[in-house]
């Protein structure tokens, strides 16, 4: 069958006799014969190219709900962004794609040098100084950031917002199973974080920026929260939202994480996506993961190397300030391209367009009996939270028929119970997000398709 | 083999790296009032933004991004590109990376739109197929490492240790079973111990034997009841099979231990033995190495985690799973640790690990882990007449040579063969590691390479060592055909310049 080896019988032949063998078994004599598998694996044999094709064409025909067949309202830390031509050709080179790790960089300058425009890209956007090389996604970049919080400020309270997306979360208390950091969840109230209850002193204070039912934050309370008790500010923002409102460092947040899957990365099922972690100078030596810095070679000449190498798991090992070794570089070398083409206007108006496009939906459904604002006043970026009179589940599957991916259902989200939705409207929550690629006819459509769905 | 040999493939010393300047940065590049961006004619009325938001959340002045034409992005990006060593360019000979080549099928089929555009929030009626993917590929990663379940959240390698170790914590736990601390031996990767501090334990270290193995006799002694579990890595990153892993099994499970299997080396042996056979209770896979997922310059890479039948009601979820025949929906493990990554995993990595899975068959499998096995011991060979193999025995699909005799009586350095071979068109192999190695070159050619670029490959290494006795300048100096010669790490360190603005 395929296969994409070189050997030919010859060689096979030639080889296993340089080595004084006379078959290939005899490559395994160091693993005890006991333990052999001693059958074929039980799978499938193996396929051509071609057959493959046209299975995995069949089960790409299977999820109808890709956005080239539903139009897609769903947002909740993933968006249905432009990715133009220009930029999938280029993060496309398999220059990129097939190369590892830069721990060699007389020949890795083109990763390296991409991921220092990526890090410059990402302080600006944060409004902080310092940017590392990307992590796994928006919700690990949490975690990487409450463990330098937690290290940083000595104190293992952990307070996070529940307008912090719910997976994010559930992924920050997963990994504090082990850490034994302890994390306390705060209720929203009006669909804002309702710090009132926060007293004494604190490791880390973690706000999202919008919250995950779109609400906007007062981060100058978050801050003096932090300053009274003793807290790391983190703020999870929406990358894009700086586009057009004050960054989390204009606000002094001490780290900035974020999803970066909107920069130039299709919606991909979830992954691989894009973690941003951004921060200040004073927390640079506990900065998860990889950074490159610009340096000079032997010449004199301009070079970029991976650096602060010795914060890091392989030179670190127990004392490291994270166990990342892979991360998402290139994601984020499709970031920095994609942040190219959309350049200073360009980020500025696609911040501006989501907004709009929000701002039209909301006004659209004003006359709608079926599917109201869960908070009408409430300030918002790109996101609503919508309540439907019929389940939000239903109604997404009601509108899956009418031709659109109507929203995320928040319970979909919080498994059961949630401090940042009351229990009676769970439920009925609808999670709504539009893009520069909405139209406004997309928009009317989509109310009016709703006032039925909902019903 | 003839030294005259041609038609080395994964030799790249023809390709035109070209020019002596350095590439401005796109900031460099950037010209007021240029722009390469367009949207859609949206036909939504353009409030500005003091119409929008109170002016308390607005920003003071645009990000400074690049202002450039889309034709000069694109200059600027592939020159990049012309600076940078690929798999597709040549042999990438990285010890513990399993650089092999990247089938572009694989590509092709993570670029599906019915794939790529689908919402990760997406209910599971809209999303059959992916779950299919992910049910399917659980269940050949299962069989391929002999285990019960997996899941396939997390996002790498280390994602996947330290969701081993809180498996670990949560099974022990439910034991009433409080334990301290994770043994890993001293040849281990970087990730093992800085993935137990996360999962809450201390590290015991415990050394190799004089055959580059896991002493037994010492292991037996740090074994106690406080011992969680022990991490290991088998071939180990020596390339040598643990031949005594049965005893290590029986010793670590005979004080209630678990064993956590580190798939980082899975490529040598897969349809030969299974690390659930060996007696392994926790298996993490690299499908950016094993299942040929192209690494991205640094990642994407996956980790699925797989289980044995004892610790499957504590795996990460909501899993995919068969409800019903032909029909798919997520189901969360009774006393699963929660989720480990923010939605299901790297999924368009999953789904080329498994078209990889599906072109090999389970006959295929097995061949790659031979043909790379043959590879290593192959090269093993050639090089052992002029090289120190620091442990000169068959290897797995790795092979870890010693220049300590190199440096003392030349002053020569790993490194600077490693720098050295760069101009002979490979890139370098792995150097200083495993730790417990003096200036170790740990070479892994991957089952994708011909006979005739390995002995390319060995003759690049026979000229670094000539130049390195007779030519220790030019050792030295390399490289000197590269885009930048070595660069100044101290410096880099020293006078941190991280972003374009710190300059």
């Amino acid at each position: 069958m395929a296969d994409y080896l070189p050997h030919t019988e010859a060689e096979l032949a030639s080889m296993l006799q340089f080595l004084g063998l006379s078959s290939t078994a005899q490559l395994f004599d160091a693993v005890p014969a006991a333990l052999q598998l001693g059958r074929g694996l039980n799978m499938a044999d193996g396929l051509s190219e071609p057959d493959v094709s046209v299975r995995f064409n069949e089960l790409a025909s299977r999820n109808l709900g890709s956005s080239d067949r539903l139009l897609c309202f769903a947002g909740s830390g993933a968006y249905d962004h432009e990715v133009p031509p220009v930029v999938r050709a280029l993060a496309s080179r398999s220059e990129f794609v097939t190369a590892y790790t830069p721990y060699q960089p007389e020949v890795a300058q083109g990763v390296l040098q991409a991921i220092f425009e990526f890090q410059t890209m990402i302080a600006r956007i944060s409004g902080l100084p310092v940017a590392n090389a990307s992590l796994y996604d928006g919700a690990t970049a949490l975690v990487e950031a409450v463990n330098l919080g937690v290290a940083s400020s000595g104190s293992s309270r952990v307070v996070l917002s529940s307008g912090v997306h719910p997976h994010w979360r559930q992924v920050v208390q997963t990994f504090a199973q082990g850490t034994g950091h302890e994390i306390e969840i705060v209720g929203l109230k009006n669909g804002l974080t309702d710090w009132s209850a926060i007293d004494g002193t604190c490791g880390v204070i973690v706000v999202a920026q919008p919250n995950y039912l779109g609400g906007l934050e007062d981060l100058d309370a978050v801050r003096a929260l932090c300053d009274r008790t003793g807290a790391i500010m983190v703020v999870a923002a929406d990358p894009v939202a700086s586009g057009v409102l004050k960054s989390p460092g204009a606000y002094g947040a001490d780290v900035m994480v974020g999803e970066g899957q909107g920069f130039g990365t299709a919606l991909s099922f979830g992954g691989p996506y894009l973690g941003l972690f951004a921060c200040t100078t004073k927390e640079i030596r506990r900065l998860p993961g990889r950074i490159v810095g610009e340096t000079v070679d032997v010449e004199g000449r301009r070079a970029y190397v991976t650096t602060l190498r010795t914060r890091e798991q392989d030179i670190r090992r127990e004392k490291a300030t994270s166990n990342v070794c892979t991360n998402q570089t290139l994601m984020a070398v499709a970031a920095s391209i994609q942040l190219g083409w959309l350049g200073t206007e360009g980020f500025r108006e696609l911040a501006l367009a989501c907004a709009r496009g929000t701002r039209y939906l909301a006004n659209q459904l004003r006359s709608s009996t079926t599917a109201k604002l869960l908070h009408p006043n409430l300030p918002t970026f790109r996101e609503l939270a919508i309540r439907t009179n019929a389940p939000a589940s239903l109604v997404i599957e009601r509108m899956a028929a009418k031709g659109f991916l109507a929203g995320i259902a928040a319970s979909s989200l919080t498994r059961g119970s949630d401090l940042s939705i009351d229990d009676h409207d769970l439920d009925h929550v609808l999670l709504v997000s539009v893009t520069e690629r909405r139209t406004a006819a997309e928009i009317d459509a989509y109310v009016l398709a709703l006032e039925e769905a909902a019903a | 083999m003839s030294s005259t040999m041609q038609a080395a493939g994964g030799k790249a010393s023809s390709a035109p790296l070209m020019g002596r300047d350095a590439e401005p940065t796109i900031f460099e590049l950037s010209q007021p009032g240029r722009s390469s961006f367009q949207f859609r004619t949206t036909g939504i009325p353009a409030w500005t933004a003091e119409e929008m938001f109170d002016e308390r959340f607005l920003a003071d002045s645009k990000v400074p991004l690049a202002e450039v034409s889309e034709r000069d992005l694109v200059a600027h990006v592939t020159r990049l590109s012309h600076r940078q060593f690929s798999v597709d360019l040549g042999a990438y000979p990285l010890g513990s990376c399993t650089m092999k080549y990247n089938p572009k099928i694989c590509d092709t089929i993570a670029g599906l739109p019915g794939l790529a555009g689908v919402h990760p929030g997406a209910p599971a009626f809209l999303s059959q197929g992916w779950l299919e993917i992910m049910v399917a590929l659980e269940k050949a990663l299962c069989e391929v490492t002999g285990m019960e379940a997996a899941t396939l959240q997390p996002a790498a390698g280390a994602a996947g240790e330290l969701t081993g170790l809180l498996l670990m914590r949560a099974y022990h736990a439910a034991n009433g079973d409080v334990r301290r601390r994770i043994i890993i031996p001293d040849s281990a990767h970087g990730t093992n111990p800085a993935s137990v501090t996360l999962g809450g334990y201390e590290v015991t270290t415990v050394p190799s034997d004089d055959r580059g193995c896991v002493d037994l006799e010492a292991l037996k002694a740090v074994l106690g009841p406080d011992v969680a579990g022990i991490m290991l890595t088998n071939p180990n990153t020596l390339g040598l099979f643990e031949e005594d892993i049965a005893e290590i099994a029986a010793a670590v499970h005979e004080v209630g231990g678990l064993l956590y299997y580190d798939g980082a080396n899975l490529n040598a042996i897969m349809g030969v033995v299974r690390p659930g056979d060996m007696g392994f209770d926790i298996v993490h896979m690299n499908l950016h190495k094993t299942f040929a997922t192209p690494h991205g310059g640094g990642g994407p890479g996956a980790g699925p985690v797989a289980v044995s039948a004892r610790l499957v009601e504590f795996l990460p979820g909501p899993r995919a799973t068969e409800v019903d025949e032909g029909v798919f929906d997520w189901v969360m493990p009774p006393r699963s640790i929660g989720r480990v990554h923010g939605w299901h995993g790297n999924s368009l990595v999953l789904a080329r690990a498994l078209a990889y899975i599906e072109i090999h068959g389970g006959d295929g499998l097995r061949r790659v882990s031979e043909r790379a096995v043959l590879n290593a011991n192959w090269i093993r060979r050639r090089l052992s007449t002029v090289f120190d193999v620091a442990f000169d025995r068959p290897c797995m699909h790795e092979v870890v040579l010693t220049l300590a005799s190199l440096r003392k009586e030349h002053g020569v350095k790993a490194i600077d063969i490693a720098k050295r071979l760069m101009e002979e068109g490979f890139h370098a192999p792995t150097v200083y590691f495993p730790l417990i190695v003096d200036e170790a070159i740990m070479i892994e050619p991957t089952e994708t390479e011909s006979v005739q670029t390995l002995e390319a490959l060995a003759q690049a290494f026979e000229v670094a060592l000539d130049d390195a006795i007779n030519n220790k300048e030019a050792v030295l100096a390399a490289p000197r055909t590269t885009p930048v010669g070595r660069v100044d790490e101290a410096r880099a360190a020293r006078q941190l310049v991280q972003t374009f603005d710190a300059r």
